[in-house]
C-alpha cells in the first residue's frame, strides 16, 4: 500500500491536497499530521477519498451553477412554458456507472487498508512488544506483557517499532485515540478484547484522547504516548523493572509523605510493578508531564489534586479529603521524587 | 367541526377541539406546534453547548451538566423535533396528495400524537426533577445502564413511549397509502413526498422495534435488576450499539426520505417541469430504504467487530451514495430548461443541494472503515451528520413548509421575512459546521466538555459558535414571520404556486372532508394535466353523495395520559415500591380507555349531500 501511495502522492492534486490539509492542526495532536504507520496510512485513504469526492463535488457545482443562471425565470417568461421532459436513460445510466466505478476505486484502498490495520500476527514473534492497555473512568493503564512492568498515563514505546495493544477496559466503554501516530479503538468491558498496533516514526511526546463518552470527566482523559529511542527504551524497561517500591526518599518531608501515602492511599495506588488497581501506578510519577493527565506537574497543582481530585476531573473515582493539605504537601513532596528512571518524556524530544 | 364555529363556542371549546380531534389536518397542526416548540428547546440546548466550547477551558457549564445538555439535544433534535415535524408534513399533505379524506386509522392517527408529547414531556421532565440523561442520545450501555440517578431512566421511558407512538403513525401510514389512494392514483403516479412517505413508513415499522427491544433490555437492566448489559454477570455490552444502530440508522433515512420527497415536489413546481426521471427517483428512494438496513456497523468501525465485517459495512454504505447522486443528478436536471422561480421554499431547496452533497461526500468518507478509525467519534462526525441533518432535514422543513403553509393555514409565508430569515441561517450554519471537519481531523473527540489551550483549536470553536448564533437569528426571524403572517398576511387561493399535484385543487385550508368528491386521477401531475386540457380543476370519480366521517375521540388522549403517570411509576419504584401505586393508577387508565375503545360501537357520522351542495357541511353529528 505504502509504495504505491508513495508515487501517487506525487501526483499534483495530491501534494496541493495534502499541503493544505497538513497545514492544519498542532503537531504530535493532530490526524493531519501524520507521524507514525497507522496515520500516515490513513491519512493517505483519506487523500484518495477527497481527491474523487471533489472530483464529483466539482461536477454537481459546475451544473448547478450553471442551472441556477441559465434556467431563472425571467422578465417576460411569466407565461412561458417550459417543455415537459420525463427524463433520459442515457443520464440516468452515466450518473449510475460512473459513481460505482468511483467508489469501487475507493474500496479496493479501503478494505487493504482495513485488513493491514487488523493484522496483529507480529504480536506473536520473538522479542515483540505487547502491551495491555486498560481504560478507566478517567485514566489509562498499561501493562507490558511478560516483562512485568506497569504503569499510567505515560505509554513509552520504541520509534520505528511496532507494538500490539490488547485492549480492555475495567468499567464503561473507552476509546484509545492517538490521532497523529495511529488511528483509534474502543476498550470495551469483558473478554471482548481488541487489538491495534502503534509505531511511532520520530520520537516525540504524542497526544492521546478518549474517544467515546465516559462519564463527566471523558474530555479529561489525556494520556501521552511517548516514543523514545530503541537504546532509551531498553534503559527504560531495566530501570522499571528494578525499581524499589520501598526506596527512602532523601529528605525528611518526603519521608513522611512516604508514610502518609502508605497509609492513606496504597489501597488503590501502587509503586513497582503491582498490577493496576483501582487507581493509577505511580512508579515514574514524577516524570509524568501532566499530574491525572491535565494538569500541569507543579506541587501546587498536585496538592490541590490530591485534596479535591473531583472539583478537577467530575466524577472521577479518587475520593475527596481523604488528607488535610498539610499532609497533601508532604505526600506531593514525596511523589515528586519518585522518579526511578532516567527516561523520561524529554527524552523523547532530545533529538 | 370547523374552526368557525369552533371559535363560535369559544377557547374552551377550541381546546377540547384539538384534544379530541381525529382529522389529519388537525393533527398536522398539533405535530407541528410541539415539534416546533421542541425544535427551540433543542436550538437553546444547542447554544449552551457552543457557549461553553466557545473559549478553551471553559467552565460556563459544568461537565456533568454538559453531558445532560448534549444528550437531551440530540434526543430533543432527533424524537421530539424531527420526528414530529415529519409526522407534521406526512399528515398535511399525504391524504391530500393521494385523494383522501383521511388517513386510514384516523383513532390511531390522534393515539400517536398523544403518546409522542407524552413521552416527549416526560422526557424534558427529567430537567426539574433531578437532572436530564446523560450517557449521550446513543446511550451506550454500560455507561447508560450504570448513569446514576433518575437521567436514564426518564431516557428510556420517555423514548419508549413516543416510540411507539412514532411506529402506530408509521403503520397508520402504511396502510393509508396503500389502501386509500384515489381511482387512477396508481403506485407510478403517485407524488414523491408521498412515494418517500410510503417508505419512511416501511422503515419505521421495521426500525423502531430494535429500539424498543434495546429500550426494554435497558429498562429492565436499570429498574428490574437483569443483566443483559453487564458484563460481569455474563451480560454482553455490545448487543446495545447493534440494537440502537439498526434503529438509529434507518432513522436517518426516516427523516431524510420525506424530506427529499418535498424537495422533489418543490423543484418540480417552481421550475414549472415535471420532474426529471420520476421512475428513476422512485427506485432511487426505494433502495436507500432498503439498503439503510443494511449499513448499521458503520457506526461501530472501532467497536472491533473485525476486518471481515468492516469492510463488508464499507463497501455497503459506499453503495448508498449511489441512488443519493441519482437523486441529486435528477433534481439538476429538473431545473434543467426549466422556470425557475425562486421563492423562499425555492431558496431553501437550491441551498440544500450543495450543502446535502457535501455531506453526503463526507458520508462516504466516513464509510472507508479503515480511515473512519481516525474520524469516528470526533467533530469531523459532527460536522458530517449536522451536513445532512440539518443540511438535509431542517433547511427541508423550511422549505416544505413555506411550500405548505397556504395549503395548511390558507396564507402564503411572508416571503420577504421568508429569505430574511434564510440568509443568517445558511450562513450561520456553514460557519458553525464546515470549520468543524478540520476541528475533528486536528484531534477534537465529540462530546468535549471543554479542550485545553495550546492545541490549535481555539479559533475554529470559535467560529463555530459566531455560526451558531447566526442560525439562532435566522430561526427567530422564521418564527416572527409566522407570527406575523397569521396577523398581518391576507388569504390566498388554494393553488397560489400554481400546483401540479392533488392537494393544490382543493381550497385553503382544505375543508374538513377534504375532497367534496373524490377526484379521478388521470396521470402522475393528475392537476398539472387538468390545467393543461384547460379545466380548472380535477374531474370527480364519483357523484356528490354522503361522506362518512369519524367521530372525535378524547380516549386517544386519556390512553396517552395513563402512560405518562404510569411512566412516573416505573422510573421511581425503585426508589419506593409505594410509587407502584402510580404504575396501577396509569395503566389503569390506559386499559380502561382501551377496553371503552373495544366495547363501545363508534360508526362516526356522515355529512348530507344537500350540506355539501349548500358548500358547507360544518355540521357534526
Ligand atoms: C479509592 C481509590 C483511591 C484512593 C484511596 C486514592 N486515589 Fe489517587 N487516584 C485514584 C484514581 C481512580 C485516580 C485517577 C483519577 C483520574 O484521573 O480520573 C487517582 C489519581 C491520582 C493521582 C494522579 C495520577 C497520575 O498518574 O497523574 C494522584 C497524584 C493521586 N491519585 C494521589 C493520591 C493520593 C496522594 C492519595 C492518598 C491521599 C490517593 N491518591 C488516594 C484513586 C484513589
Ligand atoms: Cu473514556
Amino acid at each position: 500500500m505504502k509504495g504505491w501511495m508513495g508515487k501517487f502522492r506525487m501526483l499534483f492534486l495530491f501534494g496541493a491536497l495534502s499541503l493544505i490539509l497538513s497545514g492544519c492542526g498542532v503537531d504530535n495532536i493532530s490526524a493531519l499530521k501524520p507521524e507514525g504507520y497507522g496515520s500516515e496510512l490513513l491519512f493517505d485513504l483519506m487523500l484518495i477519498s477527497i481527491a474523487i469526492m471533489l472530483f464529483v463535488f466539482v461536477i454537481v457545482m459546475a451544473i448547478y451553477t450553471f442551472v441556477i443562471i441559465r434556467y431563472r425565470q425571467k422578465k417576460g417568461q411569466e407565461d412561458y412554458i417550459p417543455k415537459q421532459t420525463e427524463g433520459n436513460k442515457a443520464l440516468e445510466i452515466i450518473w449510475t456507472v460512473i459513481p460505482i466505478i468511483l467508489l469501487l476505486v475507493l474500496a479496493v484502498p479501503t478494505v487493504q487498508a482495513t485488513f493491514d490495520l487488523a493484522d496483529n500476527s507480529g504480536s506473536e514473534e520473538e522479542g515483540a512488544i505487547n502491551i495491555e492497555v486498560t481504560g478507566n473512568q478517567y485514566w489509562w493503564h498499561f501493562n507490558y506483557k511478560g516483562q512485568e512492568i506497569s504503569t499510567s498515563q505515560d505509554l513509552y514505546i520504541p520509534k520505528d517499532k511496532r507494538v500490539h495493544l490488547t485492549m480492555k477496559s475495567t468499567d464503561v466503554i473507552h476509546s484509545f485515540w492517538v490521532p497523529s501516530i495511529a488511528g483509534k479503538m474502543d476498550t470495551n468491558p469483558g473478554d471482548n478484547q481488541n487489538t491495534m498496533s502503534l509505531e511511532a516514526y520520530e520520537e516525540g511526546e504524542y497526544l492521546g484522547q478518549c474517544a467515546e463518552l465516559c462519564g463527566p470527566s471523558h474530555s479529561l482523559m489525556d494520556f501521552r504516548v511517548i516514543a523514545v529511542s530503541q537504546e532509551e527504551f531498553d534503559q527504560w524497561v531495566e530501570d522499571m523493572k528494578n525499581v524499589d517500591p520501598e526506596a527512602q526518599p532523601e529528605s525528611d518531608v518526603a519521608r513522611e509523605g512516604q508514610e502518609l501515602f502508605n497509609n492513606n492511599c496504597m489501597s488503590c495506588h501502587a509503586i513497582g510493578s503491582a498490577p493496576a488497581g483501582v487507581g493509577p501506578n505511580m512508579t515514574n510519577f514524577a516524570n509524568r508531564s501532566k499530574i491525572a493527565g491535565i494538569l500541569d506537574p507543579t506541587k501546587e497543582n498536585l496538592v490541590d489534586w490530591i485534596v479535591h481530585p473531583d472539583e478537577i476531573k467530575p466524577g472521577n473515582q479518587m475520593p475527596s479529603n481523604l488528607v488535610n493539605e498539610d499532609e497533601a504537601e508532604k505526600i506531593a513532596e514525596y511523589l515528586l521524587q519518585l522518579d526511578h528512571t532516567d527516561v523520561t518524556p524529554e527524552s523523547a524530544e532530545q533529538n | 367541526m370547523s374552526t368557525a364555529l369552533a371559535q363560535k363556542r369559544g377557547l374552551g371549546a377550541a381546546i377540547w377541539d384539538y384534544l379530541t380531534t381525529v382529522d389529519h389536518k388537525k393533527i398536522a397542526q398539533l405535530y407541528l406546534v410541539s415539534g416546533g416548540i421542541f425544535f427551540l428547546i433543542g436550538g437553546l440546548e444547542a447554544m449552551l453547548i457552543r457557549i461553553q466550547l466557545m473559549q478553551p477551558n471553559s467552565d460556563f457549564i459544568s461537565a456533568g451538566l454538559y453531558n445532560e445538555m448534549i444528550t437531551m439535544h440530540g434526543t430533543t433534535m432527533i424524537f421530539l423535533a424531527a420526528m414530529p415535524l415529519i409526522f407534521a408534513l406526512m399528515n398535511a399533505v399525504v391524504p391530500l396528495q393521494i385523494g383522501a379524506r383521511d388517513v386510514a386509522f384516523p383513532f390511531l392517527n390522534s393515539l400517536g400524537f398523544w403518546l409522542f408529547l407524552a413521552g416527549g414531556l416526560i422526557l424534558n421532565c427529567s430537567w426539574f426533577l433531578g437532572g436530564a440523561p446523560d450517557a449521550g442520545w446513543t446511550a451506550y450501555a454500560p455507561l447508560s445502564a450504570t448513569s446514576p440517578g433518575h437521567g436514564v431512566d426518564y431516557y428510556v421511558i420517555g423514548l419508549q413511549i413516543s416510540g411507539a407512538g412514532t411506529l402506530i403513525g408509521g403503520i397508520n401510514f402504511l396502510v393509508t397509502i396503500v389502501n386509500m389512494r384515489a381511482p387512477g392514483m396508481s403506485y407510478m403516479r403517485m407524488p414523491l413526498f408521498t412515494w418517500a412517505s410510503f417508505v419512511t413508513s416501511n422503515l419505521i415499522l421495521f426500525a423502531f422495534p430494535a429500539l424498543t427491544v434495546g429500550l426494554f433490555l435497558l429498562m429492565f437492566d436499570r429498574m428490574f435488576g437483569s443483566a443483559f448489559f453487564d458484563v460481569g454477570l455474563g451480560g454482553n455490552a455490545i448487543i446495545w450499539e447493534h440494537l440502537f444502530w439498526i434503529f438509529g440508522h434507518p432513522e436517518v433515512y426516516i427523516l431524510i426520505l420525506p424530506v427529499f420527497g418535498a424537495f422533489s415536489d418543490i423543484f418540480s413546481t417552481f421550475s414549472t417541469k415535471r420532474l426529471f426521471g420520476y421512475s428513476a427517483m422512485v427506485f432511487a428512494t426505494v433502495l436507500i430504504g432498503f439498503l439503510g438496513f443494511m449499513v448499521w456497523a458503520h457506526h461501530m468501525f472501532t467497536t472491533g467487530l473485525g476486518p471481515v465485517a468492516n469492510s463488508i459495512f464499507a463497501v455497503s454504505t459506499m453503495a448508498i451514495a449511489v441512488p443519493t447522486g441519482i437523486k441529486i443528478f435528477n433534481w439538476l436536471f429538473t431545473m434543467w430548461g426549466g422556470k425557475i422561480r425562486m421563492t423562499s421554499a425555492m431558496l431553501w431547496s437550491i441551498a440544500f443541494i450543495p450543502t446535502f452533497t457535501i455531506g453526503g461526500m463526507t458520508g462516504v468518507m466516513l464509510a472507508a472503515a479503515a480511515a473512519d478509525y481516525q474520524y469516528h467519534d470526533t467533530y469531523f462526525v459532527v460536522a458530517h451528520f449536522h451536513y445532512v441533518i440539518v443540511g438535509g432535514v431542517v433547511f427541508g422543513f423550511f422549505a416544505a413548509l413555506h411550500y405548505w403553509w397556504p395549503k395548511m393555514f390558507g396564507k402564503v409565508l411572508n416571503e420577504k421575512l421568508g429569505k430574511l430569515a434564510f440568509w443568517p441561517f445558511f450562513i450561520g450554519f456553514h460557519l458553525t459546521f464546515f470549520i468543524q471537519h478540520f476541528l475533528g481531523l486536528m484531534g477534537m473527540p465529540r462530546r468535549y466538555w471543554t479542550y485545553q489551550e495550546g492545541q490549535g483549536l481555539d479559533l475554529g470553536n470559535l467560529i463555530s459558535t459566531v455560526g451558531a448564533f447566526l442560525m439562532a437569528i435566522g430561526t427567530l426571524i422564521f418564527v416572527y414571520n409566522v407570527i406575523y403572517t397569521a396577523m398581518k398576511e391576507k388569504k390566498v387561493s388554494g393553488d397560489p404556486w400554481d400546483g401540479r399535484t392533488l392537494e393544490w385543487s382543493i381550497p385553503s385550508p382544505p375543508p374538513f372532508y377534504n375532497f367534496k368528491q373524490t377526484p379521478l386521477v388521470r396521470g402522475l401531475d393528475p392537476l398539472w394535466i387538468e390545467k393543461q386540457d384547460g379545466k380548472t380543476g380535477m374531474t370527480p370519480a364519483e357523484p356528490l353523495g354522503d361522506i362518512h366521517m369519524p367521530n372525535g375521540s378524547f380516549l386517544p388522549f386519556l390512553m396517552s395520559l395513563g402512560l405518562f403517570i404510569a411512566g412516573f411509576g416505573f422510573i421511581y419504584q425503585v426508589d419506593h415500591k409505594g410509587w407502584l401505586a402510580l404504575v396501577f393508577i396509569g395503566m389503569g387508565i390506559t386499559l380502561g380507555s382501551m377496553l371503552t375503545r373495544s366495547l363501545k360501537d363508534d360508526l362516526g357520522y356522515h355529512v348530507h349531500k344537500e350540506e355539501l351542495e349548500e358548500g358547507g357541511g360544518n355540521h357534526e353529528s
